[in-house]
């Protein structure tokens, strides 16, 4: 099924020497934050570099013994990022602090989010020894999706800035929509690959366009009914849009057809019509994008543009070089430290600096779809496709939102932004993608092997994806 | 399927492609625009997060700023603000600055050009950037002697400058303020203050009164319309000008005094010592109509008149008005109707005629140092014009202590040292008179050139806040 081949190397020790540069990077960075402010070499500054340092190196080590063919970029890229985050979110928490003493600093509650969303994708690679265990789950990753997505609209639920997504946990606030993601990409990438051959082949053609079958049509109507639900009843544009993404780019690598697309693309429009006509706070986020220098919308609230113009002008600060990690004034933006982490990033590393930081995004996608081409099961495929997809995506609507190419939502940059919900599910994503590398560059034993490998795991579905598919 | 999840790849590097457009698109093209708009405070913050230089007078700081425990880092503050309001001006959140905190401001916070090589050597060995000082050329007992010496409540302003170099060794006007009350870091009190100043009489606290406010010079500008008079070539020392008590003109019912209690009736005709001495009226509007308005506007343009400059803070140009009928040149040749100087430019007369007729631009900075107090620079004393020859200046001189010795300036008399001075009273019928002395001392080796306005004071009061002040302020220098 796989036409994309790779010489069967390990190359761990090439991750464990990039693993040491991204650690390099991730504590200077910390370091530098720290410089000037207090003294750089405190308590969180350690408390970063032996988490950081320990827990990488943790994984690392269960992938030399569990997924040695795994691919050796990804994870030291991960590491930087959230390090880079961490030295980000510890540098506002000292602005913070000089205005306001009583100032809870945010930055070692997310050194324990980075340990524990470690430490489960950790568990995750040690437990799920292979990613194709997770289609027998399709189901049940529905039914899990559809809880977690209902969880904030029950008495847990906390409302936040007027989005319903977060839930009480005790010690904070989780975001279960983040982990819905991972579930609903599980569900579609089961359902899809295995029912694809039946909404390939059934429907009327008409002219060029190729429609599905009404029943077909099932889990675009799902995917909508979510992002729209989403979108109504907690109020949350950027989610909303995530998941219709996730659905969309699977269900079109699933079947190939441009025809699906288009409808999706249909769908979402009459969406955001419906959306910009009904809900105030759209029609806001739409009019604060467009005219976010007109006054009397800057100072608006709720809906005010002021927030992405004060990000424009710490982006404008940091020009092409930036201002020096710690030299900016990054928390003059409001959720400096969390949606709008770029800005702060781009002000203070300057042009280089946050174009260095996308670039690792464009490598870490990049590796994840090379998993997705490399792997030879059509679920591994959808699932490594759907999810690098959805951090391009994320990437996309965030900083997008920030430089005003498009409207603002409320949503993390993965890895970086404050948040323990959103770095949990991105690393359990990372550990997937990893996962899913591993059978991508694993050396196949022998031909029957790989073909009954399902069977053998008692998944059911089709194992022997046909002669067909290999000429496509 | 591959094909897909190529074309799904090809959709996520458009999708980053787009995202590093915008980002280079904000943080490069458009960054100079976002940083220059009015709601962006960073440059504000980042001005006043910066330890900005001191203003030092005699090795003392008068501006300086200190640590303080907010967002800003540090707090501008200003010791003995009264005494040099006018000079430091103020360096405010929400009202920007004045004075030398604006004229010095690239200075200051340190991102002058000829403070390159300091920037990088900080930026290499991590030390905070610091402005650099500025130190004035101000001496503070001369400073505090002149301040002291307008009564409180009184409108007015005294100069004193170093004729050879230009150098002011003191400026002080009152009514005065404190700028540490609009330097504070809360705009709100800021704007109460400045509404609550703003009501203060007299007061117009974003300007100083010796280089930016224009008042009637009255008889001082006769120095004038003498140096224009020998300049011409058709007056000298023996030049005889008629005297009558009033000037007639005819055809209108104006006519143009002599003071009535002064001493020019003794004479019906008048040579140019006499008339200096009497402050003769009538004399001088004569010679102005003889030479004509332009030759009078050129002389005052070569004392400076007409002319905007920067000592380094601005000086508003003093102005001898054109376009005048006969009865307006009159006027306007003995300093009324619409001639109009500020303090400093009636110094800058004196000073000129002290210094040979050779007019040094006035200076308020002395150096410019470093945070470690290293010197930088030290701005070179500056000929702006030559305002009258040698042998006018020496004989206006003449005239001058002549002044002093027997005529209205009695008062400036310093025992042992000639002084050469000249008074002036600049008539309002509805708000008083305004009181003038400009002269120098000692008239041979001229250390000091001064000038006094007293605004809206009656006469006998005027008298006594001019010349005796000459003397004390004399007296200080030569004791010094």
């Amino acid at each position: 099924m796989s036409d994309v081949l790779t010489v069967p190397r390990s190359r761990r020790t090439v991750e464990l020497f990039l693993l040491l540069l991204a650690l390099a990077v991730a504590v200077g960075a910390n370091y530098l934050a720290g410089i000037g402010r207090e003294e750089p070499l405190g308590d969180y500054f350690w408390s970063q570099a032996i988490t950081l340092g320990v827990m990488s190196l943790f994984i690392h080590l269960i992938l030399r013994v569990k997924a040695k063919y795994a691919d050796p970029v990804i994870l030291p890229i991960v590491v930087a990022l959230n390090g880079v985050g961490l030295a980000m979110i510890h540098r506002l928490d000292l602005s913070a602090a000089q205005v306001n003493p009583d100032f809870v600093q945010v930055a070692p509650q997310q050194v324990l989010w980075t340990a524990v969303a470690m430490g489960s994708a950790a568990i995750l690679l040690i437990v799920l020894r292979d990613h194709r265990i997770l289609r027998r789950f399709t189901y049940i990753s529905l039914i899990v999706s559809a809880i977690l997505l209902l969880l904030p609209l029950t008495p847990l639920g906390l409302e936040i800035n007027g989005a319903r997504i977060w839930i009480s946990v005790g010690f904070g606030t989780f975001q279960p929509g983040e982990i819905a993601k991972i579930t609903l990409a599980i569900f579609f990438a089961g359902y899809l690959s295995t029912n694809r051959d039946l909404i390939l082949l059934a429907g009327k053609k008409i002219g060029p366009l190729q429609l599905p079958r009404f029943r077909d049509l099932a889990p675009m109507a799902a995917a909508w009914l979510v992002s729209i639900g989403v979108l109504i009843f907690q109020r949350d544009l950027g989610s909303s849009i995530l998941f219709f993404g996730l659905f969309m780019v699977m269900i079109y690598v699933a079947t190939s057809r441009v025809s699906w697309v288009l409808i999706g693309l249909a769908m979402i429009g009459v969406g955001v019509f419906v959306a910009l006509e009904l809900f105030s706070h759209v029609a806001l986020r739409f009019d604060s994008w467009i005219n976010a220098f007109a006054p009397e919308v800057y100072d608006r609230a709720p809906g005010g543009s002021a927030q992405v113009v004060q990000g424009l002008f710490g982006l404008a600060n940091g020009g092409l070089i930036g201002t020096g990690l710690g030299a900016g004034r990054p928390d003059l933006v409001t959720y400096a430290n969390s949606d709008m982490i770029i800005a702060a990033l781009g002000e203070e590393l300057g042009l280089i600096g946050v174009v260095a930081i996308v670039m690792l995004y464009v490598v870490l996608v990049s590796r994840g779809i090379r998993a997705a081409l490399g792997t030879k099961d059509g679920f591994g495929k959808l699932l490594a496709c759907g999810l690098s997809f959805t951090i391009a995506l994320q990437c996309f609507v965030v900083i997008g939102g920030i430089t005003r190419l498009i409207p603002l939502t409320g949503l993390t940059t993965p890895f970086m932004s404050a948040g323990g919900s959103s770095l949990l599910a991105n690393w359990l994503i990372v550990a997937l993608i990893l996962l899913i590398s591993e059978t991508a560059r694993r050396p196949a034993p022998s031909a029957p092997m790989k073909d009954s490998f399902p069977e053998a795991l008692g998944v059911s579905g089709k194992p022997k994806k046909s002669a067909k598919e290999t000429t496509r | 399927m591959n094909q897909a999840i190529r074309s799904a790849w090809v959709v996520a590097i458009g999708m980053f492609a787009l995202v590093l457009g915008s980002l280079t698109f904000v943080q490069f093209f458009q960054a100079e625009d976002l940083t220059e708009n009015p709601w962006n405070s960073r440059q504000l913050y980042q001005e006043f997060g910066r330890q900005r230089g001191a203003l030092l007078v005699d090795g003392r700081a008068i501006a300086e700023s200190v640590p303080s425990n907010d967002q800003f880092n540090y707090q501008r503050v200003y010791n003995e603000p009264d005494l040099y309001a006018h000079l430091t001006g103020y360096y405010s959140l929400s009202l920007g600055s004045s004075q030398l905190e604006l004229a010095e401001t690239e200075i200051l916070s340190g991102t002058d050009n000829s403070l390159f090589y300091d920037r990088v050597v900080r930026l290499f060995s991590g030390v905070d950037a610091q402005g650099a000082n500025v130190e004035l050329t101000i001496d503070p007992e001369l400073q505090r002697l002149a301040f002291d010496l307008i009564p409180e409540g009184q409108r007015g302003s005294i100069v004193v400058l170093e004729p050879s170099t230009g150098n002011i060794l003191a400026m002080a006007s009152k009514p005065t303020y404190d700028p540490n009350l609009l330097a504070g870091h809360d705009t709100g009190v800021i704007a109460e203050n400045a509404a609550a100043l703003s009501e203060q009489p007299g007061l117009s606290f974003y300007t100083n009164p010796a280089t930016q406010s224009l008042v009637s010079p009255g008889s001082v500008f006769k120095l004038i319309d003498a140096a224009a008079a020998l300049e011409s070539g058709r007056y000298d020392a023996e030049s005889q000008i008629p005297n009558p008590p009033a000037l007639e003109f005819p055809g209108i019912e104006y006519s143009l005094p002599n003071f009535v209690a002064g001493g020019c009736a003794s004479r019906p005709t008048a040579d140019l010592e006499f008339a200096l001495e009497q402050s003769c009226n009538t004399a001088f509007a004569q010679i102005a109509l003889d030479l004509g308005e332009e030759a009078i506007q050129e002389q005052a343009a070569r004392f400076g008149f007409g002319e905007t400059f920067a000592i380094p803070t601005d000086v508003v140009a003093s102005s001898f008005p054109s376009d005048l009928s006969e009865p307006e040149l009159a006027q306007s040749a003995v300093g009324q109707f619409d001639t109009r100087v500020t303090p400093l430019q009636m110094a800058m007369v004196a000073a000129a005629i002290a210094n040979d007729g050779q007019l040094m631009k006035p200076q308020l900075v002395k150096s410019i140092r470093a945070a470690d107090l290293e010197l930088i620079e030290s701005p070179q004393p500056e000929l702006m014009q030559q305002s009258v020859s040698q042998e006018t200046a020496d004989q206006l001189t003449d005239w001058m202590v002549n002044v002093v010795d027997n005529g209205t300036a009695t008062g400036a008399q310093v025992p042992g040292v000639a002084v050469a001075g000249k008074t002036g009273t600049a008539e309002f019928s509805d708000v008083g008179d305004n009181a003038w002395f400009t002269g120098f001392a000692p008239a041979d080796d001229p250390q000091v050139a001064i000038s006094i306005v007293m605004e809206n004071v009656d006469i006998p009061t005027g008298q006594q806040l001019t010349s005796p002040s000459a003397k004390r302020l004399i007296e200080a220098v030569l004791n010094r």
